[in-house]
């Protein structure tokens, strides 16, 4: 398993982690009258567990499986890849603390860090699609 | 990687960018509210990315990995697969594209009723592929 994929997999799987422990605390907020505020984490919960885990772990696997590119560069460029890792965990904490701050203390993060997370979000699509598009060939 | 392979999962890709574009407009809403009438594009976003991109990469890849027949056609019945990627993405389409075009609910049940076809037929294609490798290697050697 090359170096990035365990970087993917097991960055996943702290996402799942992570994911599975905002829906505990989902659910306990209407259990133990915690405040209102929880129930907005539900967009957070939601991309932690589709992008960070499920998306997150595809990008890994992909680089890994799926057909070589050529002989000398099997798995096409590493550093494209290294920054599919990089952009889509940047942007997806950002998202995190942008939506936290947003529902905890509205006004002391700035809006532009929402955007900036989306922007980056979108690149690491793009940027994986780019790296494996080549590698999606018939035998 | 087999042809339908390539097919589905070029166009996983597809909706991949396409679902993560919208979804970066829609975070974009949020921060700073464009138009409302843009969250008619949420529906379309979950509709590519899990349906579009997920599930349709994961047909694709069984297709190409799900153990094989001997003698031909190894991958026993393709048509049913290839059923699969029509009904799969005229339904992702049908589902996505009428919340933002205020088509009736009728369009949302072609959609959602193809996507269903779509699973039948590619849990049909690929049941008789889950099966035990041992056994015909134990009968080969």
């Amino acid at each position: 398993m090359p170096r990035l994929t365990r970087w993917f997999v097991k960055t996943a799987l702290v996402y799942l982690v992570a994911a599975l422990s905002v829906w505990i605390v989902e659910a306990a907020q209407t259990v133990l009258n915690l405040p209102l505020v929880i129930a907005t984490l539900q967009p957070t919960y939601l991309h932690l567990f589709t992008v960070g885990w499920i998306t997150q772990m595809i990008f890994g696997v992909a680089y890994w499986m799926f057909p070589r590119a050529s002989r000398v560069r099997p798995r096409g460029s590493e550093t494209l890849a290294a920054a599919v890792y990089g952009l889509i965990n940047m942007g997806l904490v950002l998202r995190v603390i942008a939506e936290l701050f947003r529902a905890l203390r509205p006004g002391l993060v700035p809006d532009w860090l929402l955007t900036a997370s989306a922007l980056l979000q979108s690149l690491a699509g793009v940027c994986f699609v780019i790296s494996i598009w080549g590698r999606v060939k018939e035998k | 990687m087999p042809r339908l392979s390539c097919w589905f999962i070029r166009a996983a890709l597809i909706y991949l960018i396409a679902g993560f574009s919208l979804g970066a407009l829609l975070l974009v809403q949020k921060a700073s509210p464009i138009h409302p009438a843009l969250w008619r594009l949420l529906p379309a976003h979950v509709e590519f990315l899990l349906f579009g991109w997920v599930a349709q990469l994961t047909m694709g890849v069984a297709y190409w990995i799900l153990p094989r027949f001997r003698p031909a056609p190894v991958r026993g019945k393709q048509g049913l697969a290839w059923l699969a990627f029509g009904l799969l993405n005229t339904g992702v389409m049908l589902a996505a594209m009428a919340p933002v075009i205020t088509a009736p609910p009728l369009v949302t049940l072609l959609g959602r009723s193809a996507e269903a076809g779509a699973a039948l037929a590619f849990a049909l294609h690929a049941w008789p592929r889950v099966k035990s490798t041992e056994v015909t290697l134990r009968r080969t050697t």
